[in-house]
């Protein structure tokens, strides 16, 4: 690797000059420009493209699951006779789902959806689009690293995408790749040694982990390097903080994963044992290894990454709910310094929780006692920071806006999520509950009406800034409400089948087990699987509205100023959108990031570049509370 | 556009970007390498008793990589302190003496080091049967001694065709030195490779065997991490070659007459990468040759 060779080769062509990008403008191509851009917003905007498109087909991989879980062994109407058409002859014979095919589904839904779909929107995407202009920046710090970033991401995708298509199709082992399983799938008679679902998806990860190191390099020295005169830690957006604190986490919780990684693909190619015991049987044969390896090993690696990994899924979310809270509150977001300090924490403690996933595992009971009080000393901040974005809600002018409809709907959704870990945090509750559909449940709270909300929430709020225009505001809500009453017929339901004990990998929905044969609510567990369905596919159709939107609001939406919500932050002072360079003039930060209805003012938000006028440092001497 | 403090440094923080950059992709490889030393350190941990070998590699030339390489980080800085005093010539010769240094230690790891191991072949035996091999083996010694069981016998394999082979019912090996003589006190601490294996040869009858391997990642947990930390560490050396060529080459020297403090920063910045992979090694060397 090579840092330094991101600094602008061509530094010496270059005069400054104060309009700075217009000259580069002139001089790139359209490839250069959109394509192969080095400009942080470009990137970012393709981050969210690609990752959009990498979320939607992720949640078609599970609405076809769905139709397995619901109806069982039939075959799927209409589509399932081109499925094979796409997917190979194998997956859907008549349109009946393969086992083998149902494990794939599974396991790509969980990859695509954190890897390819929720890390890109809500890190790489919302972080380039949006951070650099925050803290008042031209550009990233190393463009050429970010672009690297970008690309490397798509070959990671592409290779995860390809995997579908191979013979044997793709990874079956989970988006946990547990193994011994992983170690020995997709191997011997029908699958190419190399091009097989289990190799590429190592493959395809290394790619991913290297583009997440480079975003997450990148950010944090924008971040420390970048920051426009005045702004200080202390005034930085908490979305800002929230990406700081996310960027540390990809960048030090990957690498053990990739380790773990390069293992599992030496013990695939390289016939090495990192995670085989000796004495292994399969398919009635024994297996000629050394063994010596270990299953558990694999476990503690995965969670080492896995843990922090999810608190990425969220703190971007919360950054963004943070913006958006205050601002249509009109009013400075709650306790500013705890919400700073709370996030520093958890990205402190999530690396000392991972084994709260392993307590099957009989670690004993000193260690699990460890990781059980780690777990429950996590769950603090959590509450901190959601309890503030409450209280920021409380005496304000509030304007439902689009944005805030899905920022105010995160706050119980995740608060469910949350709450709802506390029962696993303790191993005598959790071994009953481990992987069933409670677990399914209660992480979907947080990462579906969770952070996606979170995402959707930034994608109406920052489309202005992007474009130059905003999103229709009626169709908007023809997206939230469906969104929002879907969500909860879909997960609310799993709670109650994983307390029956529905493990959460079967096949056949459960209909097989006596148990789920047991009523909830009028409905057997498994027959619950059927509203849950059709709440998905409905879903499904909640979201054209959004693509429609989205696409006709870039040429069509309403024209709007560069602050159209009347905002605080720097963000808003560069012009919609914003050239390369970004702000025509470079912003100075004079207070901090949330300053609205300031006493004594005439507009209710005083933006960052507004210098303190001498009145107002009277006024505020007077009345320190109001100073943050 | 140009992006602030590439060259210069904020005051503020008191650094310039790249720095701060390779700082934390350092800290993200110590977690690469920390994921692969917690894993070695956990197999070993969780070995039965014999399984984890001693001694296998040879420590004479182990020890002049290490030189080489920790050689290669001194003349690094004295080619980034010939920048800093402007003198291109004395860096381009502590450019070359740089690479040079990475290429050697590739070489003897390519070339000598990983290939002698493919052609070596361990015997396991089977519980049952070490009894029967207690001539090569010397386990009722160790026993008494509270060592380690010898579980395994090495050498050069005669008959390599025995081992696809059913018709062929046992398989010669010209043993290594210690097992030849087991019992002798100077063996306990073991052989280091590569002492050629004797004349002597031992027949092993195949349904004593547990399996046999040749000396690659497949042989055991030990060599499994051996070859991949090793390799992804030569993988590390050959890309700190690779940039230094590329800063030893005639393009660099445009660089430097343009803007020296940036040629400057580059070789600093790479040299940090450089001090990490020569730190990775001196994990690397006690681990696998020494312990
Ligand atoms: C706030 C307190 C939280 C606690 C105490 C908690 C606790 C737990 C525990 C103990 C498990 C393992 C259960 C099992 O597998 O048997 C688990 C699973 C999970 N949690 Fe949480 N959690 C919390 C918040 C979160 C957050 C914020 C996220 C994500 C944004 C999250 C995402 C997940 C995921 C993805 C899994 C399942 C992983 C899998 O097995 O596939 N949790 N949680
Ligand atoms: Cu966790």
């Amino acid at each position: 690797m090579d840092a330094s060779t991101s600094l602008p080769a061509a530094a010496g062509h270059h005069h400054p000059h104060t309009h700075a990008g217009e000259h580069e403008h002139h001089e790139l191509g359209w490839w250069r420009k959109y394509i192969f851009s080095t400009d942080h917003k470009v990137i970012g905007i393709q981050y969210g493209l690609c990752g959009l498109v990498f979320l939607f087909f992720g949640f078609s991989l599970m609405m076809i699951m769905r139709w397995q879980l619901a109806y069982p062994g039939q075959a799927l109407p209409v589509i399932g006779k081109w499925l094979p058409y796409f997917f190979g002859p194998n997956t859907m014979p008549d349109g009946k789902m393969t086992p083998e095919f149902y494990n794939s589904l599974g396991a790509m839904h969980g990859t695509i959806m954190i890897f390819l779909g929720v890390v890109p929107v809500a890190f790489a995407a919302f972080g380039n689009f949006v951070v650099p202009l925050q803290i008042g920046a031209p550009d990233m710090t190393f463009p050429k690293v970010n672009a690297a970033s970008f690309w490397a991401f798509g070959v990671g995708g592409v290779i995860m995408l390809t995997s579908f298509f191979v013979p044997g199709g793709a990874a079956k082992g989970g988006w946990t790749s547990y193994v011994p399983l992983s170690d020995i799938a997709d191997k011997g008679p029908g699958f190419h040694p190399f091009l097989n679902g289990q190799t590429l998806w190592l493959v395809g990860f290394i790619f991913l982990i290297t583009s997440s190191l480079l975003g997450a390099v990148n950010f944090i020295t924008t971040i420390i390097q970048l920051r426009a005169k005045g702004l200080t830690w202390m005034r930085l957006p908490f979305f800002v903080w929230a990406q700081f604190v996310t960027a540390f986490l990809l960048l030090l919780a990957f690498p053990p994963l990739e380790a773990a990684i390069v293992m599992q693909l030496m013990d695939r190619t390289a016939a090495t044992s990192f995670f085989l015991p000796a004495g292994m049987i399969v398919n009635g044969a024994p297996l000629h290894i050394s063994g010596g390896g270990s299953p558990i090993l694999w476990q503690h690696l995965f969670w080492f990454l896995g843990h922090p990994e999810v608190y990425v899924l969220i703190l971007p979310a919360f950054g963004i709910v943070a913006e958006i809270l205050a601002n249509n509150s009109r009013k400075p977001l709650w306790g500013y310094k705890s919400l700073v300090f709370s996030v520093l924490v958890i990205g402190f403690l999530s690396f000392i929780v991972w084994a709260h996933h392993m307590w099957l595992t009989g670690m004993g009971s000193t260690v699990s006692a460890f990781f059980q009080t780690t777990t429950l000393l996590i769950s603090i901040p959590s509450v901190i920071i959601l309890s503030a974005f409450f209280i920021s809600l409380w005496g304000g002018s509030i304007r439902f806006t689009v944005p805030m409809l899905w920022a105010t709907a995160f706050l119980p959704m995740f608060g469910i999520g949350g709450l709802t870990g506390i029962p696993l945090a303790f191993n005598s509750a959790d071994l009953y509950l481990h992987d069933t559909y409670y677990i399914i449940a209660h992480f979907h709270y947080i990462v579906a009406p969770g952070t996606i909300f979170g995402l959707f929430a930034g994608i109406y709020y920052w489309f202005p800034k992007a474009t130059g225009r905003t999103m229709n505001e009626f169709w908007g809500k023809v997206h939230f409400w469906p969104s929002l009453i879907c969500m909860n017929v879909i997960f609310l339901p799993m709670f109650l089948q994983g307390m029956l004990g529905m493990h959460r990998r079967w096949y056949d929905g459960g209909q097989g087990w006596t148990l789920s044969g047991e009523h909830i609510w009028g409905l057997t567990g498994f027959q619950w699987n059927t509203p849950i369905s059709w709440a998905a596919w409905i879903m499904g159709l909640a979201q054209i509205p959004f693509i429609i939107n989205f696409f006709w609001s870039i040429k069509h939406g309403k024209k709007v100023n560069d602050n159209p919500w009347e905002a605080t932050t720097l963000e808003w002072t560069a012009p919609s959108p914003p050239p390369h360079g970004n702000f025509v003039i470079t912003p100075v930060a004079y207070r901090g990031p949330y300053e609205y209805s300031l006493p004594g003012r005439e507009k209710d938000f005083t933006m960052q570049n507004e210098p303190v006028e001498p009145a107002e440092r009277s006024r505020r001497a007077a009345e320190p509370a109001l100073a943050h | 556009m140009e992006i602030p403090y590439t060259i210069s440094t904020r005051p503020d923080t008191g650094l310039w970007n790249a720095k701060i950059g390779i700082w934390l992709f350092l800290a993200s490889e110590v977690m690469l390498f920390g994921g692969l030393f917690s894993a070695y350190i956990f197999l070993r941990l969780d070995a039965q008793p014999g399984e984890w070998p001693h001694g296998l590699l040879n420590v004479p030339v182990g020890t002049m990589n290490t030189a080489i390489l920790i050689m290669s980080s001194v003349t690094v800085v004295l080619a980034w302190a010939a920048l800093k005093m402007r003198r291109y010539n004395a860096y381009w010769w502590y450019m070359l003496a740089t690479i040079m240094c990475g290429v050697i230690f590739l070489f003897v790891k390519l070339y000598y080091e990983w290939p002698q191991k493919f052609e070596h072949y361990g015997v396991f035996l089977k519980p049952s049967a070490l009894e029967k091999y207690e001539q090569y083996l010397g386990n009722n010694r160790r026993t008494e001694k509270g060592m380690e069981p010898r579980i395994e016998i090495s050498g050069h394999l005669h008959n390599p065709e025995a081992i696809k082979d059913p018709s062929i019912k046992e398989y010669e090996i010209g043993l290594d030195p210690v097992f030849v003589d087991p019992n002798n006190p100077t063996n306990d601490r073991p052989h280091f490779l590569y002492v050629p294996p004797t004349d002597h040869i031992a027949k092993i009858e195949k349904e004593d065997v547990e399996r046999i391997d040749s000396f690659g990642p497949w042989h055991s947990a030990y060599f499994a991490s051996y070859f991949t930390i090793t390799g992804l560490h030569g993988a590390h050396v050959l890309a700190g070659v690779l940039v230094f060529i590329y800063m030893w080459l005639p393009v660099s020297k445009k660089l430097y007459q343009r803007n020296p403090e940036h040629l400057a920063n580059r070789v600093e910045v790479c040299g940090l990468f450089w001090h990490f992979v020569d730190l990775v090694w001196i994990f690397v060397f006690p681990l696998f040759y020494l312990l």
